[in-house]
């Protein structure tokens, strides 16, 4: 638990680290503020819009795909620590799984999915 | 090691360590941003054949101070548009994963004379927990946030783009990290920092990047490229690439915010060096026992140190990817040989411990020798 408690506190001194530089950069810095500085910087011409809008569907199919994936990742995991025990049994089982998944990504790669265009 | 126990009041030396190692990680992590952009200013300024910094004190060291009073001094624009609070956030998340992560890096290994010809182990590590590298990558997985949440609340197009192509990147490239990550925990049969440097300690041949040849070196490269598509530097620097986006995500960031920014990137070099260190390297493992004398958080930072001149010597060699070069890259090449490997890997090792372990058909028995010299004397 010990060990917990000190990642915790580096969360801590992480927050704390970035609100002092941020404070101390307040006192210090001038501050002269006009609409058009304010204004959204797109190289000059005037923002069309909001940026809060529709945009492309295929970064959707990569999150979708990330998941399936991450979570064959995470089942690996405790795999990897224990299959010295369980023996060559092991293996040929995750194997059977990886393939299973493999199928998936085949099927990802054979409709496009995984191209960019 | 041995090293004699020195008392601080009440505490020994084996109760200060965690702090000792806090302290020391804190300091690396937060002083060797500044080190380091002088550090790859100058040694791009080498490979490029000209001078870099050479302005500020000797040899330009006092360069990164310079810029660091600068961003202090700089006005704050906080565009009209952006969503606040969100737009305070997103530096702070993006600073705070290499920042806990710091704290599970091990640096060193020693034996503290307790005296009497006793010995006790110590451990020059702030936190060491058992899942330790899960908790890494789960952080690493953190730092998306950062940047995306920056992207969004910006309200700008240049921004939000930059921003959706960082997060896909970075989750594309992470599957091909944490399949990585998971070749040394094979080879380690741990998920503990400490554990994975223990498990390789008797020089060069023992460390994970030889280990069940050539698999390690595989999972080895694979961890190198995902690491460096992972801190979103050059090849793979497409989020901010400035001659598309503007500077992506960070466009609308000026001052202390931008530098907060900044400082992440450079930590996460620092951090993504020091897990390679002790996931393929050893770790504090000196390269051959004979060279035991040199201390462990010696060995440590030389090999640290290297590894941050190849993000460097990297940077200034290759051309950025194109963004579905990058995808493709990611899914269709470094994924499948990830998988490949860990599973060959994965068969090699059980059949190298023991082939018919865990299998249930069980072994033939051996056929009776023939008596009398076999059948052909009759």
């Amino acid at each position: 638990m010990h060990a917990y408690l000190t990642a915790a506190m580096f969360t801590l001194m992480g927050f704390a680290f970035v609100a002092s530089t941020l404070l101390l950069s307040r006192l210090l810095r001038p501050s002269a503020p006009n609409p058009d500085k304010l204004e959204t910087y797109e190289c000059g011409p005037l923002p069309v819009g909001d940026a809060w809008q529709q945009f492309n569907m295929h970064y959707y199919l990569f999150a979708l795909l990330f998941v399936v994936f991450d979570v064959e990742a995470a089942f690996l995991y405790p795999w990897a620590v224990a299959y010295k025990q369980v023996g060559l049994y092991a293996v040929v089982e995750m194997i059977l799984f990886v393939g299973l998944l493999g199928f998936g990504w085949a099927y990802a790669w054979r409709r496009k999915a995984l191209e960019w265009d | 090691m041995t090293i004699p126990n020195i008392s601080f009041g009440p505490f020994d030396l084996v109760a200060v360590a965690p702090y000792v190692a806090l302290g020391l990680m804190l300091a690396t992590v937060l002083l060797a941003v500044p080190v380091l952009t002088w550090f790859e200013r100058v040694t791009l300024g080498l490979i490029h054949d000209r001078l870099g910094p050479n302005r500020v004190g000797p040899r330009g060291l006092l360069q990164p101070i310079a810029d660091g009073i600068k961003l202090f001094f700089k006005e704050d624009i906080l565009p009209s548009n952006v969503d606040r609070r969100i737009f305070y956030l997103a530096p702070a998340i993006s600073m705070m994963p290499p920042l806990v992560a710091a704290a599970l890096i091990p640096l060193g290994d020693f034996r503290v004379d307790m005296g009497g010809g006793q010995t006790r182990p110590l451990t020059l590590v702030a936190a060491d927990i058992n899942v330790g590298i899960l908790w890494v990558l789960g952080l690493a997985s953190l730092q998306v946030y950062g940047l995306i949440l920056g992207g969004w609340s910006s309200n700008n197009k240049y921004s939000l783009l930059g921003a959706l192509r960082s997060s896909a990147q970075a989750i594309s490239y992470e599957l091909a990290l944490s399949l990585g990550v998971l070749m040394a925990v094979l080879m380690s049969h741990s998920m503990s920092l400490v554990q994975i440097v223990q498990s390789q300690t008797g020089g060069i041949m023992h460390w994970n990047i030889l280990g069940l040849f050539p698999f390690g070196l595989v999972a080895a490269g694979v961890y190198a490229i995902a690491a460096v598509a992972e801190t979103n530097r050059a090849p793979f620097d497409l989020p901010e690439a400035e001659s598309e986006l503007v500077a992506g995500y960070q466009t609308e960031y000026s001052s202390m915010k931008f530098a907060i920014f900044f400082m992440s990137e450079y930590a996460a070099v620092v951090i993504g060096s020091c897990v390679a260190v002790v996931l393929w390297l050893g770790g504090w493992d000196p390269i051959h026992p004979v060279l035991g004398f040199i201390p462990g958080p010696l060995w440590f930072a030389g090999k640290v140190l290297l590894l941050i001149f190849a993000f460097v010597w990297v940077r200034s060699t290759l051309p950025r990817f194109r963004y579905d070069q990058l995808m493709r890259f990611g899914w269709m090449r470094l994924l499948p040989v990830a998988l490949v490997a860990l599973m060959l890997a994965a068969a090699m090792s059980a059949y190298r411990t023991d082939p018919s372990a865990g299998s249930r058909i069980p072994p033939k028995p051996e056929k009776p020798k023939p008596l009398m010299g076999g059948t052909q004397s009759l």
